[in-house]
């Protein structure tokens, strides 16, 4: 019996470093609930280590960081943290306030898009559902 | 085909205990197909040794909470514990936010310790249609207790009463019509019966409501205790966990077997139910419009449109 599965995109929506602003990752955590993916939504001021546990545990495709007050520099640590735990699959994608030159930045760590202020939610859902998709093909092999 | 697990396989890896293999193979199980068959074939010989405790009980009594107390409480007895926890999806989108875990986030960095967020995809019953395979996993990942979370359940929700050996449902004071939320069927499943909240008024109240039903019972070898909780200050823990190791050590193989085979039929039925679902209602042809016509018209019964239906179905059926 060979059938095609549609299993639902698993995203993990959370924040790092000292940031309090959670109104941008709920609304994410919404959009991509409502586009039919499942959404592991955590309270802000995670750790790298934290995310990391997350991400291995609840078995993600797409990490969505939210940062507005310059936590974003930390997510390069936490693009290492993914790698060195086997998680280099998972796609990371940062949305908020993150000046032009730190966007590069992060493109150049390994984050796959940065989302800014008026992002809409056709681009975003769309490109997580890329992400997921591109996740899944480059999962090791069993 | 093999079935002794590869060296570095995904089954050798979660009989081995990584966390990693063991999120991976949740995954897989949620799918079909070849793979799910020899992932459970693999993990066969090493069932049966975890303690699998099933909470339920209606939205917001305090389940997940309590769940990240008696977390904290069964590692302090020294047992590793395994959480699956269920919330609903969508039944419009099929997405879903999974929250239970946030009540549980003091653990995450517990190696002794894994939670896995499960979706319940549309499935019915309090949990997802893969929940027991995902308490087997964990069971011969190695975890000592798993535990069940059911999203927040009705009346009818008594699937849980199959998979977990110790059933517990949590009430809450100032629920509405609290007691009334978990009579019927959820009540008569419960090994023990949970007042969570108990700093708020009324509780004792509802612990006496709660006894009084059961004084109505037959009589069993398991008395059902009622216990009171405060999830948030941790109070009431140690007498949860006392009742839960009691009701455990009964566990007999028996009655393991028993109830597997129970939960195995039901897995066949839901699915069987499922697929004929699908099959009926995409089903265009001729036979099958003018059984619906017939139905319509009241020419037939619904009882009898239902046998020709399956009969119908089964004749179109391929083998497999
Ligand atoms: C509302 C707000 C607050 C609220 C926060 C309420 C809450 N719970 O979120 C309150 C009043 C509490 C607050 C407090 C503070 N704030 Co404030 N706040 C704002 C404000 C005005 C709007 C932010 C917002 O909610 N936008 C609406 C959401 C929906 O938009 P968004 O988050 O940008 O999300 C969109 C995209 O960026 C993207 N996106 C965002 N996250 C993600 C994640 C993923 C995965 C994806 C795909 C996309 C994505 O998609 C969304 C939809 O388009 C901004 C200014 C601004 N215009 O951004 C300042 C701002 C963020 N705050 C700022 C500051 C400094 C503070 C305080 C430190 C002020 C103080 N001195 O007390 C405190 C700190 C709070 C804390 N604990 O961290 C600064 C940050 C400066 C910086 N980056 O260096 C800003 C930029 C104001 C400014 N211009 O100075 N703030
Ligand atoms: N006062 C008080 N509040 C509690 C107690 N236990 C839990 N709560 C609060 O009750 C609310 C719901 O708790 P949850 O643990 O999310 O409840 P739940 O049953 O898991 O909810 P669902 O999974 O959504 O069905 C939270 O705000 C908790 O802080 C308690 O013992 N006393
Ligand atoms: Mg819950």
């Amino acid at each position: 019996m060979t059938e095609v599965l549609n299993m639902p995109a698993r995203v993990l929506v959370t924040k790092i470093g000292l940031d309090g602003h959670d109104r941008g990752s709920r609304i994410i955590a919404a959009y991509l609930r409502d586009a039919g993916m499942e959404v592991i939504y955590t309270n802000p001021w995670q750790k790298i280590d934290a995310v990391v546990a997350l991400a291995m545990e609840e078995d993600v495709d797409v990490i969505g960081i939210s940062s507005l007050a310059t936590d974003h520099l930390l997510v390069p640590k936490l693009m290492k943290a993914l790698a060195e735990a086997e998680l280099g699959h998972v796609r990371v994608v940062v949305g908020g306030i993150v000046p032009d030159e730190d966007e590069a930045d992060l493109l150049a760590a390994g984050v796959s898009e940065v989302f800014h202020p008026g992002a809409m939610r056709e681009e975003i859902v769309s490109s997580v559902e890329g992400f997921a998709a591109e996740a899944t093909n480059a999962r090791p092999q069993d | 085909m093999n079935d002794t697990p590869e060296k570095n396989g995904l089954a050798a890896r979660l009989l081995a205990g990584q966390p990693a293999a063991l999120a991976r193979a949740i995954s897989i199980i949620e799918g079909e197909g070849e793979a799910v068959t020899r992932l459970l074939k693999s993990i066969q010989p090493n069932l049966g040794r975890a303690v699998v405790v099933g909470f339920t009980g209606p939205p917001g009594a305090g389940k997940s909470t309590l769940v990240n107390a008696f977390i904290a409480e069964m590692r302090g007895r020294g047992k590793t514990v395994a959480v699956a926890a269920v919330d609903p999806s969508s039944p419009i989108t099929g997405g879903a936010v999974l929250g239970d875990r946030i009540r549980m986030a003091e653990h995450t960095m517990d190696s002794g310790v894994y939670i896995r967020s499960l979706a319940s995809r549309g499935h019915l019953g309090g949990l997802s249609a893969s929940a027991a395979r995902v308490a087997d996993l964990m069971d011969a990942a190695g975890y000592d207790v798993v535990v069940l979370e059911t999203v927040g359940a009705g009346q009818s929700e008594v699937e849980m009463a199959e998979m977990a050996d110790v059933r517990i449902v949590i009430s809450a004071p100032g629920l509405g019509d609290d007691v009334q939320a978990i009579k019927a069927g959820i009540l008569e499943i419960a090994d023990i019966l949970v007042v969570n909240k108990d700093d708020l008024p009324l509780a004792n109240r509802t612990v006496r409501q709660l006894q009084s039903m059961l004084a109505l019972r037959a009589p069993s070898d398991w008395k059902v205790p009622v216990l009171s909780t405060n999830a948030v200050e941790r109070t009431g823990l140690p007498e949860l966990a006392d009742a839960i190791e009691s009701k455990a050590a009964l566990r007999t193989i028996k009655g393991a077997r028993a109830a597997l085979s129970s939960r195995t039929r039901r897995l066949l039925a839901q699915t069987a139910a499922k697929h004929v679902e699908d099959l009926i209602l995409r089903d265009q042809n001729p036979t099958a419009e003018a059984i619906i016509t017939a139905l319509q018209q009241a020419d037939i019964d619904l009882r009898t449109a239902t046998s020709k239906i399956l009969k119908h179905m089964h004749e179109s059926l391929p083998d497999e």
